[in-house]
């Protein structure tokens, strides 16, 4: 589905990824883990068009997206949860929703889309006049997660949804990645650091070191290596 | 106190709040998208007026119904004025996105500097007369000693053109996409808006209510040359900043208290100080609410 053949991304003259190549498959959950610094979020930048490769390639579903406008690449069904949430603060809970469905016209599915993600989460329901960074962090990652869900993505980029979040609404939100997922056939890119949790969710993963991709294996052998263990698990 | 004296003056700062409020919406929204003081809006409206009073000159001579021509004047000056707004950030600004603030604020103010010369050299220094196209109405004949018929004409279309304005912000999806550019413009993006074509939805708009201003004030003025945008420029961008930068509720709530002010001293205090009222009052607001009266404060960015 989503191919990354060697890219290479710079801040200016700072290289922040070196050669870096992944591949998903539709209907997987893949994850990238690595330490902070690592390049994680500047992949996920390239692959939205936000910092574009300077070289490489990346392709979705055979199409060359490398160097397409943000807008293009959102309307391909590729859309980004990016880190931090960026909920729009003086937007109401059912406006930050109405901005994630900005491209489609079809009003009847986003009505029900609308139902669906007030159904994941009865407590943005409740909020929905609210201003949106009046919410707690732990709900503002929930808003941004439905605001993406109501793009329609064929692919879902999250970068660190877990971060600074209490353990059980962390809980709460991985299973729901799983939930649509399998609901609704999203395949799913999870950026974390919080390597526990990743690799329990997903199918296989990346681990990337200083901008370059150092392991790719599945999510068990991943848990099972023993770099892995020192490096990100803590065992 | 003589009423009717107080009266006059009031109506007065409301009609001038209104002019300001019109040129201040550009300033506000257009900061508000791109961060930008766009120094040469006060030109665009300028160059609306200017362009309302050749085409009215040119319509005069066919003995068209005035109404009919002051009508086409405006609407031809509004289209008029949005090419040259849209272009100008086509040529000076979009060149500049990405790089510094300053580079654009020069780029800005050069653009002020070309367009008020260029107009300068095409007409004349002097002031030119803007023919009489709108009618005494009827109506107001028992209050025509506190309202004239421009006068009222300058309010009822700032009231309708901002009814129109929060309907388009607050409801449609154009709207939405406005707002949430200028609070976010990179989460904007990566939702599927396209940040140009947000922006030049937002130099339309502020080119064209500046413009509306400019055929408004020249009709209740009788008169204008090249000058008038610098001065009704500055003031509508103190009238922004006063009002918060950004704010749009913000800018037209900062119009009407300059307006007032500057109606209010010049008849109650003295007439020689008129520019110097908005000045004074900016300063003060400015030293207790540092982001204006109704500005929010600048955006935490992570
Ligand atoms: N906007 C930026 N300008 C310059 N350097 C940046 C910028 N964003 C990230 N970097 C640098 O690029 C490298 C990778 O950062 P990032 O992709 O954010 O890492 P991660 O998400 O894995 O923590 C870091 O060295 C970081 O300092
Ligand atoms: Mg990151």
């Amino acid at each position: 589905m989503l191919k990354i053949e060697n890219i290479q991304t710079f801040y200016g003259n700072i290289q922040a990824l070196q050669d870096v190549s992944i591949e998903i498959n539709a209907g997987e959950i893949i994850t990238l883990i690595g330490a902070n610094g690592a390049g994680k979020s500047t992949t996920l930048m390239s692959i939205s068009g936000l910092e574009p490769a300077r070289h490489g390639k990346i392709t979705f579903n055979g199409k060359d997206i490398t160097h397409m406008d943000p807008d293009k690449i959102v309307q391909l069904g590729i859309i980004q949860v990016p880190e931090g949430r960026r909920i729009f603060p003086y937007l109401s809970v059912s406006e930050n929703l109405d901005m994630g469905a900005f491209l489609r016209n079809d009003k009847e599915e986003i009505k029900r889309d609308i139902e669906y993600v007030y159904s994941l989460f009865p407590l943005l329901k409740e909020r929905r006049n609210q201003q949106g960074g009046t919410l707690s962090g732990g709900e503002q990652q929930m808003l941004a997660i439905s605001r993406a869900i109501m793009a329609k993505p064929k692919l879902l980029l999250l970068d660190e949804p877990s971060l600074g979040l209490a353990p059980i609404i962390v809980q709460q939100i991985m299973a729901i990645i799983k939930k649509i997922n399998k609901e609704q056939k999203t395949t799913i890119f999870l950026v974390e650091q919080n390597a526990n949790l990743a690799l329990k969710l997903a199918d296989r993963g990346y681990v990337m070191e200083t901008g370059r991709i150092t392991l790719s294996d599945s999510a068990k052998n991943l848990r099972e290596n023993d770099d892995v263990r020192k490096a990100y698990l803590g065992i | 106190m003589d009423l009717s004296y107080f009266f006059e003056l009031f109506v007065g700062g409301l009609t001038r709040g209104s002019i300001y409020a019109l040129i201040a919406l550009g300033y506000t929204m257009v900061y508000g998208i791109i961060k930008l003081i766009n120094f040469a809006h006060g030109e665009i409206y300028m160059i609306g007026a200017f362009t309302a009073l050749i085409i009215a000159s040119v319509l005069s001579f066919t003995g068209m119904n005035p109404v009919l021509i002051f009508l086409i004047a405006s609407v031809l000056a509004i289209f008029f004025s949005a090419a040259y707004g849209v272009t100008m950030e086509k040529i000076a600004y979009t060149p500049l996105r990405g790089s510094q603030r300053l580079s654009a604020l020069i780029s800005a103010i050069g653009m002020s500097m070309f367009l008020q010369n260029y107009v300068l050299l095409a007409q004349t220094s002097d002031f030119l007369p803007f023919p009489e196209l709108v009618p005494d109405f009827k109506f107001l004949k028992p209050v025509e000693h506190l309202i004239s018929s421009t006068s009222f004409l300058i309010l009822i279309t700032t009231a309708i053109v901002m009814v129109l304005l929060t309907y388009l912000i607050k409801f449609t999806r154009t709207g939405k996409a406005m707002r949430a550019t200028s609070q976010d413009a990179k989460m904007a993006q990566l939702l599927g808006i396209n940040i140009s074509r947000i922006i030049t939805i937002t130099f339309i708009i502020g080119s064209s209510t500046a413009a509306l201003g400019g055929v408004l004030i020249s009709t209740h003025i009788g008169q204008l040359n090249f000058y008038i945008g610098f001065i009704a420029g500055i003031k509508a961008f103190v009238a922004a900043v006063l009002g918060g930068i950004g704010s749009i509720p913000g800018a037209v709530l900062g119009s009407f208290v300059l307006g007032w002010t500057e109606s209010f001293g010049t008849g109650y205090i003295s007439s020689d100080y008129e520019d110097v009222f908005a000045f004074l009052f900016l300063i003060i607001i400015l030293i207790f609410r540092p982001s204006g009266i109704l500005g929010r404060p600048e955006n935490k960015k992570v």
